[in-house]
């Protein structure tokens, strides 16, 4: 590197390695990274998790998070070596120089104070601004970061505001001291791809306004595709390609980073409705509330015969409540739901152990969803023992067929204990304990949700294979697009306890649309680094046309 | 068993120590009859006998063995003690569970009753209802394991309410099990470690509250041996500089703190502490 591009460094990390605490013994999580990172430049950390992308980046700020340690290299911020740097001297750059943007905004305000005083804070104590000007900063940055009301929006409090308005809050108060580095977390993992939209462009601008260099934490490269001039792609502690994120996306050399591309590609062939036939499930006309607060509004959707109907839907939008009434969990207030033509008892409570094993669930959290003192012999036997009355032999041939039809070995797992698991192995043992009860249909909440994308991908792939083999309908209630585009062959949106739209899959993704199909549709990120620009242009034109296309917490 | 042996090898030498102290009482207790001397009732000398020849502690105001006594006072008050225990947890878990798996009326009326009771001094209200119901050992266990339960009742509503909206037991209520399978193989395998650690503290309590009770004349009555009514038997030795009496009392201070070093060790474990 030349004499000149040397100045220009303003953070060079040289084979870092850290160690975290997994039982009782220090075990390697980062082997020997290198990282650098010029003035101005936003750079792309891109992995799976376990892949040490969040302690890569707060090790950027010289920190270890409890029970990790940095053991080896060095992190030149400006020239200081943070990783031998005194505890005294790491805060007085912590807050005014770097600072850091969490993936839970919520969770790292302090409820207790107003947004205003929590962005004043660290100017006011780091000495660099009396309280009077920080506080004009703050308006003039909300007003940047397109907060609405920027005046007014300060004196709330972190739970007056919505997920997508506290994340941009949380970039302002980032930016309070002008530091020369921000190092944003997963910002807008949490939020829903709408509002996800509106955070990605304001921390852009506010980014290209002022000149800070940034470090961008994510695992969706369609997301970092937009933000990043440069990606670092990780697995496992290593960094496995690095490159301008162009040439990257247009020309991968590793296979890893050509899988991670191709992520999104997966497409099950669309199936129609047969005509005439009567549908499995009928939902007709449901509405239901939460004690007095109605969450659906005259809902009624039909699932066919081995079709898989996705239901989509920002949080919120009554999608998961849907599930909730159509299993009997929270009975409908009024309208009915049959299966098979006849009408299920509206409380699950009443229903036949027969109308209940022909309907299965599958959860967004396995981890949550498996009982972590059971064996997976259990978690899988129960129900078979339960409806179909095995036991013995016939039992336990019957449990390591279902484990083989998940694609795990039965004679590594059958003892296992469900923690012993990793996400992926967790969903597959929650799909086979779903296809134990030999259902008609299995009702998919968010299952992918909570996976690394390449892990997500297989697991649709399996339930596809499964959907063929076994001739099951899916009903997939998602908020994630890609997944619809995957496997679904009709899809129902839904906004605020009502359904907007419904149709077939080709139908959903040729416009035109409802304006919230088009929005819901459109936010969804792609690969291509010019697609945030192209979409804020064309929505930019929309407007002026009168046609607004914002999330509804804007 | 290799793994029972290496968590009890990783164990702090507090956790040790009060695991030796307990097995150690155990096994006192549970050979009583062949390590003492003379019989449990036996009068063997005369009254207040000093330490020395025949007696390694001397005898009591009525002149039986006091080392007799205090190995027989073992076997009777831990063991009942023990069994109280159990008792009280059996009834405040089912109860709690019960209250957090069905919740609604059902977790309201027991909680409330549970308020009730624990709104009255557990030792005024023991005193009160046995001396209505008449003092004996079946009574005196009925009426500590009621009071008690309602504190394990408290525990085990609050850890179940954690467990019960999980996705499994969901699961579990979609499948059609029933609310007993929900509870014992649901619930209970996860809220055990809490459970457990909660067991050891409360023996400790039962137990102070027997000898109490004891040496209020109301729990186990002579001439059964029994360390609280031991030490207000002979509770006039100390006037003359004896310290006799204050022997069972130790041996009941030094099991309480045995126990709390083993339990503390197990809460520490529950709750992955890592400092």
């Amino acid at each position: 590197m030349s004499e000149q591009s040397d100045q220009d460094i303003l953070l060079r990390i040289r084979g870092l390695r850290i160690e975290g605490m997994s039982g009782d013994s220090w075990q390697e999580i980062v082997h020997g990274v290198d990282l650098d990172l010029r003035k101005g430049e936003v750079l792309g950390l891109i992995g799976e998790s376990g892949a040490g992308k969040s302690t890569i980046g707060l090790a950027a700020m010289g920190y270890a998070r409890d029970g990790c340690r940095i053991t080896g290299g060095e992190i030149l911020f400006d020239g200081m070596d943070l990783a031998a740097a005194k505890d005294s001297e790491k805060r007085h750059l912590w807050g005014s120089r770097i600072s850091y943007v969490a993936q839970s905004a919520a969770a790292a305000f302090n409820p207790a104070h107003r947004l205003i005083d929590q962005f004043t804070e660290a100017p006011v104590q780091h000495g660099l601004s009396d309280k009077a000007t920080s506080e004009a900063e703050a308006r003039e940055l909300f007003a940047r970061l397109q907060l609405p009301d920027p005046d007014g929006i300060g004196q709330r409090y972190p739970h007056q505001v919505s997920g997508g308005q506290l994340q941009r809050a949380m970039t302002a108060m980032a930016m309070s001291c002008k530091p020369d580095l921000i190092i944003f977390d997963e910002p807008t993992t949490a939020l829903d791809v709408t509002t996800q939209i509106e955070v990605l462009a304001a921390i852009r601008d506010a980014v290209e306004a002022f000149g800070t260099a940034a470090i961008y934490i994510t695992h969706d490269l369609a997301v970092v595709a937009q933000m990043a001039d440069r990606i670092m792609v990780l697995r496992h502690g290593n960094l496995v390609e690095e490159g301008e994120t162009r040439s990257m996306l247009a020309d991968p050399k590793e296979t890893y980073t050509q899988n991670l591309l191709a992520v999104r590609s997966f497409k099950s062939a669309e199936m129609a409705n047969p005509v005439g036939e009567e549908p499995l499930l009928r939902v007709d006309n449901v509405t239901a509330a939460y004690g007095k607060i109605p969450v659906l509004h005259g809902v009624s959707v039909d699932i066919h015969k081995k079709r898989t109907v996705a239901v989509v839907g920002e949080s919120g939008s009554g999608k998961s409540t849907l599930a909730r009434v159509i299993t009997g969990l929270l009975p409908a207030a009024s309208g009915a739901v049959s299966y098979n033509g006849e009408i299920l008892p509206p409380n699950y409570r009443q229903r036949s152990k027969d109308q209940l094993r022909r309907m299965q669930m599958i959860y967004q959290m396995p981890d949550t969803a498996l009982n972590p003192r059971q064996r997976i012999r259990d978690i899988i036997g129960r129900p078979v023992a339960f409806y179909l009355g095995l036991s013995g032999k016939q039992l336990e041939d019957r449990v390591r067929e279902l484990l083989s039809l998940i694609e795990l070995e039965p004679d590594d797992y059958i003892d296992r204990l469900s923690t012993e698991l990793s996400g992926g192995q967790k969903q597959r043992i929650c799909i086979a304990r779903a296809l134990a009860a030999e259902p008609q249909l299995i009702i998919c909440d968010e299952v992918t949700s909570a996976l690394d994308q390449l892990v997500a991908e297989e697991i649709l792939k399996l339930l596809q294979r499964l959907q063929d083999e076994l001739d099951l309908s899916y009903m997939f209630i998602t908020h994630d697009l890609a997944t619809v585009r995957a496997i679904a062959d009709e899809v129902v949106v839904m906004l605020q306890g009502e359904v907007v739209e419904h149709g077939s899959k080709t139908e959903m993704f040729k416009p035109p649309h409802h304006d919230y199909t088009d929005l819901l549709l459109s936010s969804v990120p792609e690969m291509d680094p010019d697609w945030l620009d192209d979409l804020l242009a064309e929505r930019a034109e929309l407007a002026k046309q009168g046609r607004v296309l914002k999330a509804a917490d804007h | 068993m290799n793994a029972t042996l290496k968590l009890l090898a990783s164990a702090p030498w507090s956790a040790k120590f009060g695991i030796f102290i307990i097995l150690g009482y155990a096994f006192v207790a549970i050979f009583a009859p062949v390590l003492t001397p003379y019989g449990e009732t036996e009068i063997v000398g005369a009254e207040f006998e000093l330490w020395g020849d025949g007696f390694i502690l001397g005898t009591d105001s009525l002149g039986r063995d006091m080392l007799t006594r205090l190995i027989y006072g073992a076997r009777n008050t831990i063991g009942i003690a023990f069994l109280t225990t159990i008792l009280a947890f059996l009834l405040g878990s089912v109860t709690g569970f019960l209250a957090a798996a069905i919740s609604g009326w059902v977790d309201q009326l027991l909680s409330r009753v549970v308020d009730v009771l624990m709104a009255i001094p557990a030792l005024i209200f023991g005193l009160l209802v046995l001396t209505i119901v008449g003092t004996s050992i079946t009574n005196m266990v009925l009426v500590i394991a009621v009071l008690e339960s309602t504190r394990v009742f408290r525990l085990a509503r609050a850890v179940a309410m954690g467990i019960v909206v999980m996705d499994y037991v969901e699961a579990a209520r979609l499948r059609g099990e029933g609310l007993w399978w929900i509870m014992s193989r649901e619930v209970l395998p996860n809220a055990l470690p809490p459970l457990v650690a909660e067991f050891g503290l409360r023996f400790c309590f039962v137990f102070l509250f027997i000898s109490a009770l004891s040496f209020l004349g109301l729990g186990i009555q002579p001439p059964t041996a029994d360390w609280g009514s031991m030490v207000r038997d002979n509770a006039t030795l100390i006037t003359f500089g004896d310290i006799t009496p204050l022997m069972p009392a130790a041996a009941i201070a030094l099991l309480t703190v045995a126990v709390n070093f083993v339990v503390d060790w197990f809460l520490h474990k529950a709750s992955g502490l890592k400092e």
